[in-house]
């Protein structure tokens, strides 16, 4: 809502500064977005005459005009207008000047090698309007004697741009605004003195509401004007009108804008005589259609409210007018229509539509339903003076009668929710002054709500409306108590954080990416689940859910390696979905490392990062946040977009049917597909709901602390087992074999090749036995040996290498 | 006993030269060898009579003690200088870089989240989470905003069905709901969270990041809720004192609304928090709307407190002096380098929230 402290100055009775409205009118809750500063500037404007124009010689589309402003010497003028050419009179700003648009100050100027003197300006420079296609063309008539002088005669009103709450519409209007200003004690509102209409002539055009089911119009209240002469708009009204950044048209349209401005009360005007045989107010039928003033053919629906006549429908009640019956220059007779639509009506057709207007906007907040009257005989009395005519009686239908809203206000109600003290008077004088009729009982007030507040309707809405006046700032702060009566986090949470941190320290960085992908990429991730999609995407490849922590990342990893990164290590904590219903999603921790580890070191040997460098990142984390090592499960099988033989996946123990983790390289086809070029890449996912809590809080996990001191040995081992056979199995028979004595086996050599046949690798091993009770002799040894040689022969099939 | 002075008055001072270790060697044999001068003496002890022997053998005694010491001091002189001899030669160029290593960060809206838990959870609040997908019940209705409410303009919403009943949500406050419906009060929450709107430009980002307040009891006012956040805010920017403004808003599950602002100057191109006198918009607040609280089966008659929205992101720009919301989600590992955190730094009471 744009507004001038001019214009709020003909509701508001008030000696204060603009500084002082403008922290007023935030501290009230009606929040100053921007204030526009027009400054005198605006003196160097002139009107100015247009006396021949050339092609510029270096550029086509320029021309070079000879510009008349009133002085001896005409000046030079580079202008890129196609409409400028001979005899147009147009506003000059000379150098010096400052363009109100963009706040640029004009200097004389070379162009492509012509000299120019300032600048021809348009409408959406001098923020007269948003016409920027060509220069002003200001009336001949108006301003032929006028070339030299001052286009702005008076000093504009600096424009103070509101952003009004949904609730709000009153404030849609200036009056509404004043009001609330009076009654936070800034000013005085004056009053509003309507004439009454005296006319004895009848508003001959018939109108009729259909009572239909869900009829959007509830009262159309009409007034007509007859044998007027429209005509530009005197320049009080134009200069109100371009003082809040509007298009001044004409003398009947600005009047109808002037008054939805002043007191937010919407009307439409009608050319009168192209209305066939009266007005019918209805649901519209489905398919039908109709030309509105934004010059487009609007289809309609079924049910949508209509202002309609003989010969179809002449506009969308509330919303837009259509062309057929738009007044024009010549037009003669005006009905002017002041209606109440229903608001969900309104806003139900104007999004099916997706039209967006100043009427569908107030109109959709809530007009108050009583100001019918008040509308049409301001606008008439306007039309009458500047146009002539006769006017109508006013005529008002409607189909519902206006129900009074009252509340019963308990007092006490309000310092139980603000925390303020405030007597009663104050309080009946705060409300008073918005305009509800205050009845003082007791312990409570019974308010009749004014019909300009669609928003009041329970006592919070009171509390709210006191407090708003009477100063948020006076609340006094309570500090708060520190007192914990519940833990933080949870333990889901608490592993979330941990495992977060856990993997950064591994030298992963933390990446957040959208929650959307591209459908394209996440094809290659989604294993079997289908794609989640967006029906209102920001972009094409922004256009589902991700169902894999790996869409983004790895779109994100290769746009790093293009900006010449080479040895990443990138990871993202979130969520990834797998329905399109709340709760279909799951936390996932996912991790990418590419390239080298070392490279070029002057010490170490480069290589590439390989599986069991994700794999240790993978344990280890897991290990860090609990989990028992001894109790994973590892196998290889995993989703397609891992490398089929070099990822596999984790269980937590035996018995779990849930995956803890998958890890491994990523499958070599994504990489060519996404034309992702690195060495090496890896990666892996710990799927955090998945994991259980470990069994045991930290404080509860230390067991009995038991250590021997008895001498420990070391005997290696290598067995000739199957190429197939999976190493892990091999350790878990060897540790089987004594769980007292053996205390850990290491895998130190892996062979295969000469020596060793073509199906099967060798496996060397390191084994350390120790005893809690005793020194162990070489026949105690010797025992463990030969049981952990035997146990795998023939548990295993492999064979001791001699 | 001259001989005994003998013995000794020579070989310390042969051993007062500069000798190498076979030379030692040789000493040590000539003294304490199986011929040796001191062995030789010892076996004489038996052949000595009676009241000089035990002078005899104590003062031998001595003189062997006093000879080996001197024996083993020249040892380790040796020693130590052979080690510094080889440990001159082993010399590295310490200058020479170290080995490789990679550093991990921890992203600064991570760092801000939990920079924010730790704030709260000091005067009481623990984390509830929601689901991102949620249901226009959820996200809308239950929180006073019917459909066809021109508020819900207020939100750009991201549909995943054609009749707009599931939704990204828009903001944290549906978790409100979610906490509210399946407890009982009091209650005292944070929710920390992703959320969606469909708006794309340098300070919208289509998804960003909020933490939602809720405190529920008996007889919390407005008074509470300008405490706590004034302790929140004071306690993220770490400063003493704070400009702070409340300023009459509107939110359909909020009654009375705010929107709240903290004061703020330029100084040398750098935002300065807490001084000056330009305001900057940091959150929305205000008493939990009685519908709400019905909505979710909490009689507002009994039970009534106050909710907050605050986005995450925009806290984290102004503390940590980032300019570009977008930067935050374009994993550009030079950005991610820059303003991340290590992932040792866990904001916590004791030791501060930041280094």
């Amino acid at each position: 809502m744009k507004i001038t402290y001019d214009w709020l100055k003909e509701h508001l009775q008030t000696k204060n500064s603009e500084n002082q409205l403008i922290n007023k009118l935030t501290d009230i809750g009606l929040e100053v977005e921007s204030v526009e500063v027009t400054s005198s500037d605006l003196e160097k404007f002139l009107v100015a005459k247009v006396i021949k124009t050339e092609k510029h010689p270096n550029a086509d589309r320029l021309k070079v005009c000879e510009v008349d402003f009133g002085k001896k010497e005409t000046v030079k003028v580079v202008c890129g207008a196609s409409n400028a050419k001979e005899g147009l009179l147009t506003i000059y700003a000379p150098p010096g000047a400052i363009i109100p648009k963009n706040k640029m100050k004009l200097v004389v100027k070379e162009i492509r090698g012509v000299t120019s003197f300032g600048m021809l300006c348009s409408e959406s420079e001098l923020n007269l309007s948003d016409e920027s296609d060509g220069i002003c063309e200001l009336n001949k008539n108006q301003f032929k004697s006028k070339i030299g002088q001052r286009y702005f005669t008076k000093k504009k009103s600096n424009l103070i741009d509101l952003s009004i709450t949904p609730n709000r519409p009153d404030c849609l209007g200036v009056r509404g605004i004043a009001r609330d200003l009076a009654t936070a004690g800034f000013g005085k509102l004056k009053g509003n003195k309507i004439d009454k209409i005296l006319s004895k002539d009848k508003q001959k055009i018939k109108i009729k509401i259909l009572k239909e089911k869900d009829q959007g119009c509830i009262a159309f209240g009409s007034c007509l004007l007859t044998n007027v002469t429209n005509v530009e708009s005197p320049r009080w009204l134009k200069d109100k009108l371009i003082s809040i950044g509007q298009k001044p048209i004409s003398a009947i349209v600005d009047i109808t804008n002037y008054v939805m401005i002043d007191l937010n009360r919407p009307l439409h005007a009608y050319d009168a005589d192209k209305i066939q045989k009266g007005i019918v107010v209805r649901s519209s039928k489905k398919g039908e259609t109709f030309v509105a003033l934004d010059k487009k053919e609007h289809r309609l629906e079924e049910g949508m409210c209509v202002i309609s006549d003989n010969e179809g429908i002449l506009g969308l009640g509330g919303i837009i007018g259509g062309t057929r019956s738009g007044t024009e220059l010549n037009t003669k007779n005006v009905l002017i229509e002041s209606a109440y639509f229903n608001p969900r009506s309104i806003r139900k057709t104007s999004k099916q539509l997706n039209i967006d207007t100043d009427a569908k906007f107030r109109f959709e907040r809530g007009i108050d339903p009583l100001s019918i009257e008040e509308g049409l005989v301001k606008a008439a009395n306007l039309i009458k003076k500047i146009c002539g005519g006769r006017i109508s009686k006013i005529d008002i239908q409607k189909i519902n009668k206006f129900e009074e809203k009252y509340i019963n206000f308990e007092i006490e109600l309000f310092e139980k929710i603000s925390g303020l003290k405030i007597s009663n008077k104050k309080i009946s004088k705060i409300l008073s002054n918005l305009g509800f009729k205050v009845k003082e009982n007791k312990n409570f007030f019974k308010l009749k709500v004014p019909s300009w507040r669609p928003d009041i309707v329970q006592a919070i809405d009171i509390v709210e409306e006191i407090v708003r006046i009477y100063g948020y700032d006076k609340i006094n702060k309570i500090d708060p108590i520190k007192v914990r009566s519940k833990p933080t986090l949870n333990k889901a949470q608490k592993i979330f954080h941990f495992l977060q941190r856990s993997i950064a320290t591994k030298g992963y960085q933390e990446s957040i990416t959208w929650s959307f992908t591209d459908s394209k990429i996440n094809d290659l991730f989604k294993s079997s689940l289908k794609n989640i999609e967006i029906v209102n995407p920001i972009s094409s490849d922004l256009n589902v859910l991700r169902n894999s922590i790996f869409s983004n990342l790895i779109m994100y990893l290769n746009k790093n390696l293009d900006r010449g990164a080479k040895d990443l290590a990138l990871f993202e904590i979130g969520p990834i979905f797998h329905g399109p219903n709340p709760g279909e999603q799951a936390t996932v921790l996912g991790g990418l490392r590419s390239g080298k580890i070392s490279r070029l070191s002057w010490i170490e040997k480069e290589r590439e990062v390989d599986i069991f460098d994700v794999k240790k990142d993978v344990i280890q984390t897991l290990v860090e946040a609990g989990y028992g090592k001894s109790e994973f499960v590892v196998d290889n099988q995993t989703p397609n977009y891992y490398h089929p033989g070099k990822s596999g996946r984790i269980f937590l123990n035996k018995n779990t049917d849930k995956v803890a983790a998958y890890f491994g390289e990523i499958h070599p086809n994504i990489l060519k597909k996404m034309d992702i070029k690195t060495e090496a890449l890896v990666g892996f996912e710990i799927f955090l709901d998945n994991l259980k809590e470990p069994k045991k809080s930290l404080k509860d996990q230390k067991t009995k602390y038991q250590f021997s001191d008895y001498q420990k040995s070391q005997r290696d081992f290598a067995f000739i087992i199957d190429k197939d056979f999976k190493s892990q199995e091999l350790i878990d028979v060897i540790s089987k074999v004594d769980k007292d004595l053996i205390k850990s086996v290491n895998i130190f050599d892996i062979y295969e090749g000469e020596n060793i046949p073509n199906d099967k690798k060798s496996i060397a091993l390191n084994v350390t036995i120790q005893s809690m009770d005793k020194t162990l002799k070489d026949e105690d040894l010797e025992k463990v040996n030969k049981l952990i040689v035997d146990t795998v022969e023939k548990k295993t099939g492999a064979i001791i290498r001699s | 006993m001259s001989d005994l002075k003998k013995i000794k008055d020579e070989f310390l001072s042969k051993l007062q030269k500069k000798l190498d270790l076979s030379e030692i060697n040789k000493i040590k044999s000539d003294l304490f060898g199986k011929n040796g001068l001191i062995s030789s003496e010892f076996k004489k002890i038996g052949s000595i009579a009676e009241p000089e022997k035990k002078k005899f053998a104590s003062d031998l005694n001595i003189i062997k003690d006093e000879l080996q010491e001197a024996i083993n001091l020249k040892l380790n002189q040796i020693e130590i200088s052979e080690i510094n001899q080889k440990l001159e030669k082993e010399k590295v160029d310490v200058t020479l870089p170290e080995r490789t290593f990679i550093r991990g960060k921890i992203h600064p809206v991570s760092q801000t989240i939990d920079e924010i838990s730790s704030i709260f959870s000091e005067i009481g609040f623990s984390v509830e989470e929601g689901p991102d997908v949620e249901n226009e019940h959820n996200n809308f209705t239950a929180l006073n905003t019917p459909d066809n409410h021109p508020a819900r303009d207020m939100h750009d919403t991201f549909y995943l069905d054609k009749n707009k009943k599931k939704l990204l949500r828009t903001h944290t406050s549906p978790v409100q709901i979610r906490t509210m419906s399946k407890n009982k009060p009091p209650f005292k929450i944070i929710a920390p969270g992703r959320t969606y709107r469909s708006d794309s430009d340098q300070t919208h980002a289509p998804m960003f990041h909020q933490v939602e307040g809720l405190h529920i009891d008996k007889n919390i006012n407005m008074g509470h809720l300008k405490g706590c956040l004034n302790y929140f805010i004071k306690e993220f920017f770490e400063i003493e004192k704070i400009k702070m403004r409340f300023r009459p808003s509107h939110f359909p599950f909020t009654e009375p609304s705010a929107e709240v602002d903290i004061g703020y100057e330029i100084k040398d191109g750098k935002i300065i928090i807490g001084e000056g006198n330009k305001w900057l918009e940091i959150l929305g607040c205000g008493m939990v709307h009685p519908n709400v609280l019905k909505n979710v089966k909490v009689d507002p008659k009994n039970y009534q407190g106050y909710a907050f929205g605050i986005g995450i992101d925009r806290l984290a720009m102004l503390k940590y002096g980032i300019n570009d919301l977008r930067s935050f989600f374009e994993c550009d590992y030079r950005w991610l380098n820059h303003f991340g955190f290590d992932p040792l730094d866990v904001p916590t009471n004791y030791r501060g929230l930041s280094r």
